[in-house]
């Protein structure tokens, strides 16, 4: 074997130094990800290629809890509102789009700590959504379902009736796809994104909410971005 | 001329099933569009981390002992540099001077790259899966350097089998372990001569 003195051994300190630099990403990663974030969300907004959306940073991440993604055409789609209410009902899609539309443009914040900047919702605010059912005065709180059949949500009666609160049928400018939790779902702007539960079908008004699907994982009840599950994100 | 001994080989196949699987997986469980069309997300998300946790295994059995011997060698010969690789580097592999080993430092490098990414994704994808006992900003770091390190890793793959596709006589080497002693002659000369003791010069022609 020949064995030159010139030869330098640095392909193991480059394997070392790498992976060094790679696994202590997990401690300084967070405040790097968010430096990234600042620096490319001005350009991925003029990016009319679509390319950088491909890149890990600013983008939505598809989370489902059940093995099949829920699909539904909006023609099927209906909400019933009820429980401790005077005037429960149901409504379809095509009813929904008439009632009085919000618009909010605002952070999408995931609680694993992506976040998507200025996301374009639209949709009715729940509070209206509840008013015309007639609460009564014994209802303290919220439960939210999902048409997956497992997803499920929760919100204090006060929070609910927060303006950045709305049942959301439009985003970025179309219709929500059934991976974005459509026809419709439920956008809590000021809170983690777990709150805002997708493919809504049912509202139902109680003293006493039974904890959510997330919240039964461990995660906090009041996700308030910013001041729960144990993160310091900027609110959005 | 023998190039890659079977431990070698088995364990750059096996590497590759599994870096494979993770890939497939890892795109399904990222990428919106392609979750959609297949769902099953949990199902995945158990393929993925399995094959995650295998990743060490193929290595821990070829390493050690006479069984690891040449792959042991091998890895010394992709941590050396000589004068010629830096030269080689330089010119971006264009010197027709330079006279290489049994590597070209692109293969070193990338060994290096890749070895560094692996050891990576398993530590930050560990912080992912099981991530109680960790602060909540680790998981948001570890989030952060899995997808960018994928991204690389990503490229770093591509490119990898392009260069084979695109010589071979070289994929061979690591397909039936032998390579033409006339391609050897050519592109690893310095290996050539180590090998079969004989000058890897112009004067000696092909059988």
């Amino acid at each position: 074997m020949v064995e030159d003195m010139d030869e330098t051994p640095i392909g193991r300190r480059v394997f070392l130094g790498l992976a060094a630099f790679g696994v202590s990403g997990i401690v300084w990663g967070s405040k790097a990800a968010g430096l990234v974030e600042r620096l490319l969300a001005p350009i991925s907004v003029k990016d009319g290629s679509g390319l950088l959306g491909l890149l890990p940073t600013g983008r939505f991440r598809i989370y489902s809890v059940t093995n099949t993604l829920p699909k539904m055409a909006p023609a099927n789609w209906r909400l019933d509102v009820d429980g401790l209410a005077g005037a429960p009902y149901t409504i379809g899609y095509d009813d929904l789009l008439r009632l009085p539309a919000v618009g909010l443009t605002k952070d999408f914040q995931c609680v694993t700590g992506w976040r998507v900047p200025d996301v374009r919702w639209k949709g009715v605010r729940l509070a209206d959504i509840l008013e015309r059912a007639a609460p009564n005065a014994e209802a303290k709180a919220v439960e939210f379902e999902s048409f997956d059949g497992a997803y499920t949500e929760t919100l204090t009666l006060e929070q609910a009736r927060r303006d950045d609160v709305i049942v959301a049928y439009e985003l970025d400018g179309k219709p929500i796809s059934s991976a974005h939790g459509g026809p419709v779902r439920l956008y809590v702007a000021p809170m983690y994104g777990y709150k805002s539960l997708k493919w809504l079908q049912r509202i139902t008004l109680v003293v006493e909410p039974r904890p959510g699907y997330w919240e039964k994982q461990g995660y906090d009840v009041d996700a308030w971005i910013g001041s729960s599950n144990g993160r310091s994100d900027e609110p959005a | 001329m023998d190039r890659f001994d079977r431990t070698t080989r088995w364990l750059h196949w096996i590497n590759a099933a599994l870096v494979g699987v993770l890939v497939a997986t890892g795109a399904v469980l990222y990428w919106g569009e392609l979750s959609s069309i297949v769902g099953r997300r949990a199902l995945f998300k158990e393929i993925h981390v399995i094959a995650g946790l295998c990743l060490p295994v193929p290595f821990v059995l070829a390493l050690p002992g006479r069984r690891g011997l040449r792959l042991r060698r091998d890895l010394g010969a992709l941590n050396r540099f000589s004068p010629d690789d830096f030269r080689w580097l330089r010119s971006r592999g264009e010197d027709p001077t330079v006279r290489l080993g049994k590597f070209n430092p692109g293969q070193k490098l990338n060994a290096a790259f890749v070895a560094a990414a692996l050891v990576t994704m398993l530590a930050t994808g560990l912080v992912l899966r099981f991530f109680s006992p960790f602060p909540l900003a680790w998981r948001t770091g570890a989030t952060f350097v899995h997808d960018w390190t994928a991204l690389a890793l990503g490229l770093a793959i591509t490119g990898h089998v392009w260069l084979a596709m695109a010589d071979p006589d070289a994929l061979r080497g690591m397909v039936s372990g032998k390579v033409p002693a006339r391609w050897a002659r050519q592109k690893r000369p310095r290996w050539y001569e180590e090998i079969s003791q004989e000058p890897a010069g112009s004067a000696t022609p092909g059988p």
